[in-house]
């Protein structure tokens, strides 16, 4: 591979860039799922190819190909370097990438077993036993269940010298079961119906323990069907923590996005409230709440060695007992914001969160894994604290405004909360809020024994469209004066 | 990227290599470009070309699917003999339905046009020039991205089905902002000279001059004029509530209603891949004959859409709404299935000019675009989501001002049985990997349940 980043970095010089990078990746994604109890076709996706990202005139300019050959190499390069010429007819600011990122490394995943090693026939007769032990009744009318496995092998090089091969790991799955009658549907699932998934081996899907929950998730199904409707009103919520997770990306780790907030995903994704004049100033939650971005959380999916500058993994603080201290960035955003701020851009850092979500696309600011730092409580002892309210457990429905204040989260159960227990199940509940808002009125997060990663494998972003791979650590949270029930 | 030539062989080289019961070979190949812009310059401008050929063998009713960069000859048996391997692994699926049976189709291109995809980043930063030096005029910021891409589709099996088809299109989003306010506008077309770039950017910028220093409003229960942008929102959902699967799984709005009067009569909705204002098709990713299909006509609850699968399991006839097994360029997106969906949703229009629905309004709101919006529940197809890009206030007839952006939870279901009029002009739109066209709407009522303060 050495070989071929070479020839790109040198066209690109030739051809009078001032900056370059390539990234090769080969990747094979493997797919197993089962419907109704019925096998379905075992996929295999198996690709490869490179992208050439080039600075010339102050102006960006990328090209890619699947065909990997020197003499695509060259092609594909020269062509990267005719698009930023015409970047450059319409420039506001030459293009100015900071300090120096000329990293040499080798990063590979951390795993036990590797999930390609585990035969397809062991993963189909899980998911079909699974399968059989959701269909608990009659009205369960769809089950579903499947698995995925990745392998990702990239080689990223730069003009500044940087030269980092990095290995990818993640197995991820999910189980599904609807029920319908007399018109009504609903849906359970585990660990959510998008996947769960993971920067690690098969010993996750070992770890889910999807025959150990298959008639739990069954059962609440058709639990559900019969369940009272969410009542409308203001009280106090608990979150489980994968719900919370989703919150967490929604309404912070987007609005973190450096890029969102210089307004240069305006067009699709949109901008973000949390614009540099707020950057310590703004309480964004509770003294509770600390939120971090961690790209080295073991396991977690937004866990990597190097982001797609070449930019090692970091831990960032975004908000510090409350108060809102920092960006997603990237080496262009970061030096915005330092020359934004008045301060020395040639010393202003990336914070590592640029990431393609393949080799035909450019790397973006991404979420890396966006946490919720563990408070103290015991989850038993919240409930018990807690006089009334709702409980709502895992995601069904999630919407957010352009500039992430204004959120609507649905999920799929939910239990009455009164005097300190459990009581009635409900369906179709909702809630809904304005960011900081909702996070100022945390007042109790579970301690570190009830705190978990949840990947969210299907984060999209970008024209054209890419798909990122996040991490979500979260324990269950309580939330007072919270509106719930909007379904109606 | 292989030409046409390329293509055949390709796939006459995988069919005659296979040693499986049933093979089915489809290339999928883009040469794709997109230029985005922010802040007043061009900040991403990027090219891909990209190819995979996704092989599906079947030895017996076991089926199993690869797909693959490298289509070299040794990458060739490498795939074939793999995914047999994989197929031998599987149980015996029972609902497998073969692959298509021997259809040789009409090999000229009914969408395709040379100036699409000989477009150079030139021509679309000139193209996108002209909407930034009008917003700079006006003090407006304007964001967007302009593509223009050929693809090409080729699909063949041992039954003897061979089809293939080259096309083009290109799509342009503009949002325009003004400290307090933005506008919207799109289109799409697979002939890049039909979208007029100039035109769609003074509509975006003129809309977010209009829409500054908006004023809030009190969530509640509104008559709505839905610009064409916002009207495609409902189609979308509604449209993709005709899949067999779901209707037949019962989670669909149209499950138990087909031949209901459900919807106000002035509300016809179809899927059309027949229709050459919109991305024409001859087959879809299975290698079916695409049919037109009546969704919604009159109001009167129509027709699902069909792949093989569903088509069989139900002993009716395949309408050729097949997707491929998965994205080989998105992989991990269709685990579990998608199920048949329709690609050339239409709203059909009325005879109502934008200008009469909001004559017709005493006091209520105008709505250019919906902002992420999902299902909150499917059989009644609530749906909650946002306003943006310019949302006004409508008095005794006319714009009075600009309004902040509503929060709304609302059955699409419902919105659509009380139906003012439908408005005489379709507006063109790319999604997903489809283009779907729909006019405006004045609806009686609809919901709003939140503020968002700007």
């Amino acid at each position: 591979m050495k070989d071929l980043t070479t020839i790109a970095l040198n066209r690109a010089q030739l051809l009078g860039a001032t900056y370059a990078d390539v990234r090769i990746l080969t990747a094979r994604e493997q797919g197993v799922s089962v419907r109704n109890g019925v096998a379905q076709e075992v996929n295999t996706v198996s690709h490869a190819g490179f992208g050439v990202r080039v600075i010339i005139d102050g102006a960006w300019g990328f090209a890619s190909s699947a065909t990997l050959t020197p003499t695509e190499m060259e092609t594909v390069t020269a062509q990267a370097v005719a698009i930023a010429r015409a970047s450059a007819l319409f420039l506001r600011a030459r293009v100015d990438l900071g300090p120096v990122e000329a990293h040499r490394d080798v990063y590979r995943t951390p795993y036990r077993i590797n999930p390609f090693d585990v035969p397809v026939e062991d993963k189909l007769t899980l998911l079909l036993e699974t399968d059989r032990r959701m269909r608990v009744g009659p009205d369960i009318k769809v089950t579903s269940g499947n698995l995925v496995a990745v392998h990702k092998h990239q080689f990223f090089a730069s003009t500044e010298g940087a030269d980092i091969e990095q290995e990818i790991i993640e197995t991820g799955g999910s189980i599904m079961a609807l029920a319908v009658k007399d018109g009504e549907v609903q849906r359970r699932s585990y660990p959510n119906v998008f996947r769960d998934q993971h920067t690690e081996g098969w010993e996750f899907i070992e770890r889910l323990d999807f025959l150990g929950h298959a008639e739990r998730v069954g059962n609440e199904a058709i639990a559900l069907l019969s369940a009272e409707q969410c009542p409308s009103g203001v009280t106090t919520l608990i979150l489980d923590r994968t719900q919370l997770g989703l919150q967490i990306h929604e309404s912070c780790g987007h609005p973190t996005e450096l890029d969102r907030v210089f307004g240069t995903e305006a067009a699709f994704a949109g901008t973000s409230f949390l614009t540099p004049d707020k950057l310590n100033t703004l309480r964004y939650g509770s003294g509770l709440v600390n939120l971090t971005a961690d790209a080295t959380t073991p396991g977690a999916l937004g866990t990597f060695g190097y982001d797609d500058e070449g930019v090692p993994a970091q831990r960032v603080p975004l908000v510090r007992d409350g108060l809102f201290v920092g960006y997603l960035t990237s080496r262009e955003t970061a030096t915005q914001l330092a020359r934004l701020r008045g301060e020395d851009p040639a010393l202003a850092r990336s914070g590592g969160t640029m990431r393609a979500s393949g080799w035909n696309r450019i790397p973006l600011i991404r979420m890396t894994n966006i946490n919720l730092e563990p408070g103290t409580w015991d989850f038993d002892d919240l409930i018990a604290d807690t006089d009334e309210g709702i409980y709502m457990e895992t995601n069904y429905s999630w919407s957010i405004d352009n500039l992430r204040l204004n959120f609507q989260f649905g999920t799929e159960l939910a239990y009455e909360i009164k005097g300190g227990k459990f009581g009635k199940l409900y369906k179709n509940a909702t809630y809904t809020g304005i960011t900081p808002e909702f996070w100022n009125g945390c007042d109790a997060i579970c301690n570190a024994e009830h705190w978990g990663v949840w990947g969210v494998p299907n984060c999209g972003k970008g024209q054209p469209s890419q798909t990122a791979h996040t991490g979500h650590g979260a324990a269950p949270a309580r939330f007072r004066n919270v509106r719930v029930g909007v379904m109606k | 990227m292989l030409n046409h030539n390329d293509i055949k062989d390709l796939l006459a080289r995988a069919l005659q290599r296979s040693r499986a019961d049933e093979t089915e070979v489809l290339y999928l190949g883009l040469d794709e470009a997109l230029t985005r812009f922010a802040n007043d310059e061009i900040h991403q401008n990027v090219a891909e070309s990209n190819h995979a050929l996704v092989v599906r063998v079947a030895q017996g009713k076991r089926v199993a699917t690869l797909s693959t960069t490298d289509i070299s000859d040794t990458g060739l048996d490498r795939a074939l003999e793999e995914t047999l391997d994989l197929a031998r692994l599987q149980p015996e699926n029972p609902e497998f339905p073969g692959f298509g049976p021997p259809t040789l189709f009409d090999e000229t291109p009914l969408a395709y046009d040379e100036a699409t995809a000989a477009a150079t980043p030139e021509s679309r930063a000139r193209a996108v020039g002209e909407v930034l030096r009008y917003a700079l005029d006006r003090d407006v910021n304007t964001s967007g991205a302009f593509r223009t891409a050929r693809y090409d589709w080729a699909i063949a099996n041992s039954h003897g089905l061979y089809a293939t088809t080259p096309t083009t299109l290109a799509d342009l989003t503009l949002v325009a902002m003004t400290p307090t306010s933005s506008g919207y506008a799109a289109d799409a077309a697979w002939q890049v000279g039909a979208i007029d770039v100039a035109a769609r950017g003074r509509e975006a910028v003129d809309k977010a001059v209009r829409a500054q220093n908006p004023r809030p409003l009190e969530p509640g229960e509104y008559p709505v004029v839905l610009e064409s942008y916002a009207a495609r929102d409902l189609l979308t959902f509604m449209g993709g509530g005709a899949s067999a699967m779901g209707i037949h799984e019962g989670r669909s709005w149209m499950s138990g209603r087909q031949g209901e009067t459900l919807l106000a009569p002035q509300i016809t909705i179809c899927d059309d891949p027949t229709n050459p204002a919109l991305w024409p098709m001859r087959f879809d990713f299975e290698g079916t004959p695409r049919q037109r299909v009546d969704i919604v006509k009159a109001g009167v609850v129509g027709d699902a859409v069909y792949n093989r699968l569903w088509a069989g399991k139900l002993g009716v006839a395949n309408t050729g709404h097949g997707l491929p097994p998965f994205s080989p360029f998105a992989p991990q997106q269709a685990m579990g299935g998608f199920g048949p969906m329709p690609m050339h949703l239409e709203l059909l229009p009325g005879d109502t000019p934008l200008e009469e629905m909001v004559k017709g309004i005493e006091r209520g709101l105008y709505i250019t675009r919906f902002n992420y919006t999902r299902v909150v529940h499917p059989r009644e197809m609530v749906v909650t989501g946002l306003t943006r890009d310019g949302t006004f206030w409508i008095e005794n007839g006319q714009i009075a001002y600009p309004v902040q952006n509503l929060r709304f939870t609302q059955s699409y279901v419902e919105a659509l049985q009380t139906v003012r009029a439908v408005g005489n002009a379709p507006q063109r739109e790319r999604g997903y990997f489809t283009i779907s066209s729909a006019p405006a709407l004045c609806l009686e009522k609809f919901r709003f349940t939140g503020t968002t303060g700007f």
